[in-house]
């Protein structure tokens, strides 16, 4: 029986999904002027859960729900990181949804249940929890994706993400049930990640264990968007509406490491062995595919698309270094990715105007002339994403590298090191065209006069450099939550 | 005497089939919708399966989870599909092509 302490350990979840209902009925008895107001009311839901997430943590890892549900430090650091940014992106993107006539109660409700759904997966101590948790994100950003529904591209890509995402879920769960077979073989089946970290020692079936461990890594590969499972990644990312891609980059992005980490260490941890090569076989495609291909983009958001692929290949240098200070670097790495990745899609939500997206690289020209402060922010998004010191971004590197090299795996660590030099060229083509490119005739690339949006984007690129020179705090939190 | 195996076997066919549904088809979103729900009832078979043999209960209560998202998803699906035909007038797999690169 669920007592009342199992749901004091889920309070923020459970408060989430209660304002998420309060929402959804209040946006359908309210006025179309009284609408707007749901902007600030959500974004002051998410950051009451915030508050909730760091009021409650607890010393130590507690389980509720007979070990369905556990609270951690790893879960705490994600949850604040995820409700904070998705704050961000809500700020980042009213200006652009007035624009689109899309500030609609749907995209905060949306929102707000895949923020819960990350909460579910990033905290799960059970198969059922972490598919749950995954659906019910993924569910919420098919249709967020698809929020525009009168233009061409969003239909396309909702389609393309929703077919792709459902073939992972199903490779997941398919390895699930194989893992769950090999469970019962010689002992108690069981659907517990606790319990299935020692499966390995007593079943009677290894190899029926293995088939479902490269199952489920398959499902986390396309959850990650790690190559050769990484097909969805450009089209999502410039068909969806830029607010949704910038949650998909990183909000999703966050879960997708939290759902890594649960599944791998506390599920697999046993078979960490066989599960590292995988994974840095994953990286170094990721890598390869990501870097090299992004050169050749035109569109902006296609290329931090490809982007997005190579950095998961550095989080992935963490993940396959299989141990607490792998995870701590990959965390980290995780978080840093998730701030840039809104820094860089906000610079682009606060230049496009009606009728303008601002995507193609070509429309940055001569920024720095027409919008010098936003040419700068821009700069820094990009610098950090390459990683170029003393930004964030080159310490995440660091951190990961170290990682690799730690684990004995040196050549993974080389391999990083010559993609992020490749990598640079395109960032740096980007700072290139805004600041040394001639703008457009009649250019009027300015930001919108959006005071809060002006405001938070500053601090989120202004923090880039900030915890670039004062990152020990952040890495000592990760740590922590490792114990180390 | 029907075994474990064969249920797995049966499992493991059912999802190949809805996965070269996935991969194979090339014309039309619709197909691939069902290749979707196929794969997911070739996981719940194979669930069921080990549940009933090894003598306990949870999977066959995560194959309730699965199939209560399962319909969640096809009504997703579906709504996008919708989407789909109303803004370009074909659901053709092959002329989802508008983005490249």
């Amino acid at each position: 029986m669920p007592t009342f302490n199992d749901i004091l350990i889920m309070a923020p979840e459970f408060y989430l999904v209660a304002a998420a209902c309060v929402l959804l009925l209040a946006d359908a008895f309210m006025t179309p002027e009284q609408r707007p107001q749901l902007h600030w009311i959500s974004i002051v839901v998410l950051l009451v859960a915030g508050c909730l997430v760091i009021a409650g943590q607890p010393a130590q890892a507690v389980t509720a729900f007979g070990g369905m549900f556990v609270r951690d430090n790893v879960a705490e650091i994600l949850k604040v990181f995820a409700l904070g940014t998705t704050a961000l992106v809500m700020v980042y993107a009213r200006p652009y949804l007035i624009d689109l006539k899309l500030l609609i109660g749907e995209f905060y409700t949306l929102m707000i249940f895949a923020v819960i759904g990350i909460m579910l997966l990033v905290s799960a101590g059970n198969l059922v929890t972490v598919y749950l948790g995954l659906e019910l994100l993924s569910l919420s950003s098919y249709a967020l994706v698809a929020l525009n529904r009168d233009a061409k591209l969003p239909s396309e890509a909702a389609i393309k993400y929703f077919v792709l995402g459902a073939l992972a879920s199903g490779m997941l769960l398919y390895g699930m049930s194989m893992v769950y077979g090999a469970s019962g073989m010689g002992g108690t089946p069981s659907l517990d990640l606790a319990s299935l970290h020692h499966v390995m020692a007593y079943t009677t079936a290894p190899k029926l264990l293995l088939f479902g461990l490269v199952f489920m890594l398959v499902g986390i590969g396309f959850k990650l968007g790690a190559a050769p499972f990484h097909m969805w990644i450009p089209d999502v990312y410039q068909g969806a509406p830029t607010p949704v891609t910038t949650f998909i980059a990183s909000g999703s992005k966050l879960a997708a490491f939290g759902m890594a980490y649960r599944l791998l260490d506390a599920g697999m941890g046993d078979l960490s062995h066989q599960w590292q090569l995988m994974l840095a076989v994953l990286a170094v495609a990721s890598l390869a595919i990501g870097n090299l291909v992004a050169i050749v983009q035109t569109n902006l958001k296609r290329m931090l698309a490809y982007s997005t692929i190579s950095h998961m290949g550095y989080l992935l240098l963490g993940l396959a270094a299989a141990g607490p200070e792998g995870y701590a670097a990959a965390m980290f790495y995780a978080i840093s990715y998730a701030l840039m990745s809104v820094a860089a899609f906000g610079v682009i939500l606060a230049l496009a105007r009606k009728g303008f997206e601002c995507e193609e690289i070509s429309d940055l020209k001569g920024l720095n002339q027409t919008s010098p402060w936003m040419a700068f922010l821009m700069l820094l998004a990009m610098f950090s994403l390459a990683g170029v010191p003393p930004l964030f971004g080159f310490w995440a590197k660091v951190l990961v590298l170290e990682a690799a090299i730690h684990a004995d795996m040196l050549w993974l660590a080389v391999v990083g090191v010559v993609f992020a030099i490749i990598g640079l060229y395109y960032y740096l083509h980007v700072i290139k065209v805004m600041y040394f490119d001639k703008p457009a005739e009649g250019s009027v690339l300015q930001a919108k006069p959006d005071v809060t949006l002006r405001v938070m984007l500053s601090l989120n690129a202004l923090s880039l450099l900030a915890l670039g020179l004062y990152w020990g705090p952040l890495l000592g939190w990760c740590r922590r939550a490792f114990g180390l | 005497m029907i075994t474990l195996a064969h249920y797995i076997v049966l499992g493991a066919v059912l999802f190949c089939i809805a996965v070269a549904g996935l991969f194979i088809n090339r014309k039309n979103v619709i197909v691939l919708l069902m290749s979707i729900e196929l794969m997911l009832l070739a996981v719940n078979t194979n669930f069921v399966a080990f549940s009933r043999f090894l003598g306990d209960v949870s999977g066959q209560v995560f194959v309730f989870f699965i199939l209560t998202v399962a319909a969640a998803e096809a009504a997703i699906g579906l709504a996008i599909l919708v989407l789909l035909f109303r803004n370009r007038s074909t659901i053709n797999i092959a002329d989802l092509d508008s983005m490249k690169g």
